[in-house]
């Protein structure tokens, strides 16, 4: 396994774990309007991401700076090329920050209303965006011979794009009701209950859907599959992942649950990379397209990422366990909870509305 | 306006907001660190109170830093893709370093004190601390390596039209990298002490929550004097760094248009670009000399050495540096007079030294921004110094999508600047209960429905 293919993989690996960990709190900010219909269950909702948001969203800020390193003609093309629909989802990530660090602070109603909007549309624009984008690439990009995307803001807002956006946007509905179901119970984990089927439903109606679309429009992207066909353990997981869920959440095993709604977002993002190996932004005219060899940094820029990457990445995974562990169970808006001993006035606790 | 014009603005637009913020929490999570030593090593709950009522600060202060530091991340790639391309082999593992050993630290540490400080055991809430002051602190080694291989490159050899790397760590360890880590850092330390200061001064004065003011007002000065003392040789040391890589931006700094030997250190000048002589200069005789090379008789270079084509930005350079300069003779008057006050034992009812100290609160965030702009102004017409001009790096963007991008910017990032000063001062209220803390109205009323 040369480097160029082993960054390939590190760099799904990061993307991965970005669908994964973000997939969830995006999931619950997606779901927020559904869910959280009083007061105590917007708090609930909030908590329960809480401490983990911003360590997810490092995620996509290493896989950024991952991509800049080892395909940096990718980062200069992809991010130039989608400018106006990347700072779109730049300023909703923004909104998002903001949103979610500040509700607490927030003394009105009012503000908090104005808050959970901008949560609201800070989880749900990305959500969305991350998977249209990711259909426009896999659907192959109009590029110059300098590598530059030439299709324009609204060339990104088509069908195919949009169907893979929705279906992006169901898995992390799925991640995050899942992730509901495990960190929360009575009535918001029955309304959560309840939402499932139909989103279940919805993702795998429109995995199928993208699925045949794919094999009609973008059939280049089947060829790996005829090649290689231990890459079909991609699709499988999907497969596997969404056939589980239902089962696992009728018989409340909700960590189970969430790991098989993982399952299906991992197998969904491997089942793109490995369609389009070695592109890595096919083109319309595959001369053009940018692969893991003519896009990459030199064999000691990868190699010395490798390094950065194997010491680093298993402190972070020690770590971030380790703080998943120490909020491991249900959320307690009330008690010891998150929200730590209330006699010292912790912040944030959620405390009460002044009206 | 071209679009590389408007893709500098919008970059300098963001990187100055941003760059309000970090220096802030890298000073603040060392004081807290601190304070959770002696929590740690003594168990009192003035401590305690201390280090919950600073983090409160920190962490609304983090988080405004983490929303404005998403975009800087991309920026590079949107708005800048050329200069991508060029320097991706070197510029973008620094980056993605600073993610791997630095931003998962933070956020994930910061997230278990917000949420979990009464769920973990006192030595890991310690232990905590310390690792967001190093998480932050080990952020701004990776970012300044980035930016430092910008102003000396170093360690690359150009193949098509690419630097390409030929050895790590001479990269990352350019010769601008040290000088500039420690001088920012420090001048970091200084902010976050500054800011203690300042609000332990406005409880002081106001007579309120005087324990933890006092405590928190003798560990600032304590570190800002450090800082400050420190700051002598660090600044010094970088400036001699940048007279040896980049002697042009040094005779920016200092006004000089004729090389000469015994040159003298600039106190005050004017600088006319035109004419190309600085007005009414005073200076001190020989030391610029002396103190770049050790001898006042070995030449310092002038602005006229350098085609107009190759100099920086003068006004804006010299300037920012400038008053960078007189802002850090401010600073050690401040921090000797809180020092010496607190040597006799007189600084808690000292009226005029706590209103100073609170009226300089905020001014190390202004200073820190003029040191960055006098680094990159004099950094120009270079985007890599000495290997790609600035105009040459943007992305082939339309004008008036990044005209949009920016008002869009201005738009969010000045509310969010209201909201981060709002709720400083508010925290900052309450706890000197001049407003009342937030009521615990509690179970009932968040059971309402709040439609």
């Amino acid at each position: 396994m040369d480097l160029n293919i082993t960054w390939f993989l590190l760099v799904g690996v990061l993307i991965g774990g970005y669908a994964v960990l973000d997939g969830f709190d995006l999931g619950v900010g997606s779901l927020y309007p559904l869910l959280g219909k009083t007061e105590e269950q917007r708090l609930i909702l909030l908590q329960s991401i809480g401490p983990f948001w911003d360590g997810n969203e490092v995620w996509l800020l290493t896989g950024a700076g991952a991509i800049f390193a080892a395909f940096p003609l990718v980062y200069a093309s992809v991010f130039s090329g989608f400018y106006l629909a990347m700072m779109l989802v730049l300023l909703a990530l923004i909104l998002r920050v903001i949103a979610v660090e500040f509700r607490n602070q927030a003394e009105t109603l009012e503000w908090r209303t104005r808050l959970d909007v901008l949560f609201f549309l800070g989880s749900f624009l990305p959500a969305l965006l991350f998977g249209v984008a990711m259909g426009n690439i896999a659907r192959g990009l109009p590029l110059n011979s300098a590598h530059y995307y030439t299709g324009g803001f609204f060339g990104l807002l088509n069908p195919y794009a949009l169907l893979i956006g929705f279906l992006g946007l169901f898995a992390f509905l799925l991640q995050g009701n899942s992730y509901v179901l495990l960190k929360t119970d009575g009535v918001l984990q029955e309304k959560a209950r309840r939402l499932f089927l139909f989103i279940w439903a919805s993702c795998l109606t429109l995995y199928v859907l993208a699925s045949l679309y794919t094999y009609a429009a973008v059939p280049a992207l089947f060829a790996n599959y005829q090649k290689y066909t231990w890459f079909l353990i991609a699709p499988l997981l999907s497969v596997v992942g969404l056939a589980a869920a239902p089962w696992l959440v009728k018989t409340a095993r909700y960590g189970w649950a969430l790991l098989a709604s993982s399952a299906t977002m991992l197998g969904f993002i491997a089942t793109l990379g490995l369609g389009m190996y070695p592109s890595l932004v096919p083109a319309l005219n595959p001369g053009l397209s940018l692969t893991i060899y003519n896009a990459s940094s030199s064999a000691l820029t990868l190699k010395a990422m490798l390094i950065i990457a194997l010491t680093g990445m298993p402190i972070v995974l020690f770590y971030t366990i380790y703080v998943y562990r120490v909020f491991r169970g249900k959320v307690d808006i009330y008690g010891e909870g998150y929200s730590g001993k209330n006699n010292h006035g912790a912040w944030p606790p959620g405390g009460g509305i002044v009206r | 306006m071209d679009a590389v014009f408007l893709s500098r603005l919008q970059f300098g637009l963001t990187a100055f907001f941003h760059f309000l913020f970090p220096p802030l929490t890298i000073g603040l999570a060392t004081v807290i660190a601190i304070i959770e030593y002696y929590y740690w090593r003594r168990g009192k709950e003035l401590y305690d109170q201390m280090a919950r009522f600073w983090f409160k600060i920190f962490a609304i202060l983090f988080a405004v830093g983490v929303a404005s530091g998403i975009t800087m991340e991309f920026q590079f790639g949107t708005n800048w893709s050329e200069y991508s391309k060029f320097v991706g082999d070197i510029f973008g593992a620094p980056l993605a370093a600073e993610g791997v050993f630095a931003f998962f630290l933070e956020s994930t540490f910061v997230g278990l004190l917000l949420f979990g400080r009464d769920k973990i055991s006192r030595n890991m809430r310690f232990a905590s601390s310390v690792l967001v002051a190093v998480g932050s602190t080990l952020s701004a080694f990776w970012i300044i390596v980035a930016n430092s291989w910008q102003q000396t490159p170093t360690a690359y050899r150009i193949e098509g039209g690419r630097a390409v790397l030929t050895d790590f760590s001479a990269a990352v360890f350019n010769p601008s990298t040290l000088p500039r880590f420690l001088h920012t850092v420090d001048a970091a330390y200084i902010t976050g002490a500054f800011f203690v200061m300042g609000i332990s001064a406005y409880f002081l004065l106001r007579n309120r929550n005087t324990e933890i003011a006092g405590k928190s007002l003798k560990i600032a000065i304590i570190l800002a004097l450090i800082g400050v003392l420190a700051q002598f040789f660090l600044g010094h040391s970088h400036s001699v760094q940048v007279a040896q890589t980049q002697p042009v931006k040094l005779a920016a700094f200092e006004g000089i248009w004729d090389t000469q030997t015994h040159a003298s250190l600039n106190i005050i000048g004017f600088p006319d670009v035109n004419k190309e002589i600085t007005h009414f200069s005073i200076g001190i005789p020989g030391l610029l000399s002396w103190m770049v090379h050790g001898h006042s008789d070995t030449a310092i270079s002038g602005l006229k050495a350098f085609a107009p084509g190759d100099r920086p930005l003068i006004l804006a350079t010299y300037w920012s540096y400038r008053l960078m300069l007189l802002a850090a003779a401010w600073f050690a008057i401040l921090v000797s007079w809180g020092a010496y006050l607190l040597f006799k034992g007189r600084l808690y009812n000292n009226r005029p030294f706590l209103i100073a100290a609170m009226y300089s609160m905020l001014l190390p965030v202004l200073v820190n921004e003029l040191g960055w702009m006098a680094a990159e102004f004099g950094r120009q017409p270079w985007i890599v110094y000495g290997l790609l001009r600035t105009n040459l790096a943007a992305s082939p963007l339309p004008a008036y999508q990044i005209l949009l991008t920016i008002v869009l910017f201005i738009l969010v990032y000045s509310g969010l600047l209201m909201g981060v000063c709002y709720l400083v001062k508010r925290e900052v209220k309450k706890a000197s209960g001049e407003i009342p803390h937030q009521l615990e109205t509690g179970p009932i009323s968040m059971m309402t429905d709040i439609r």
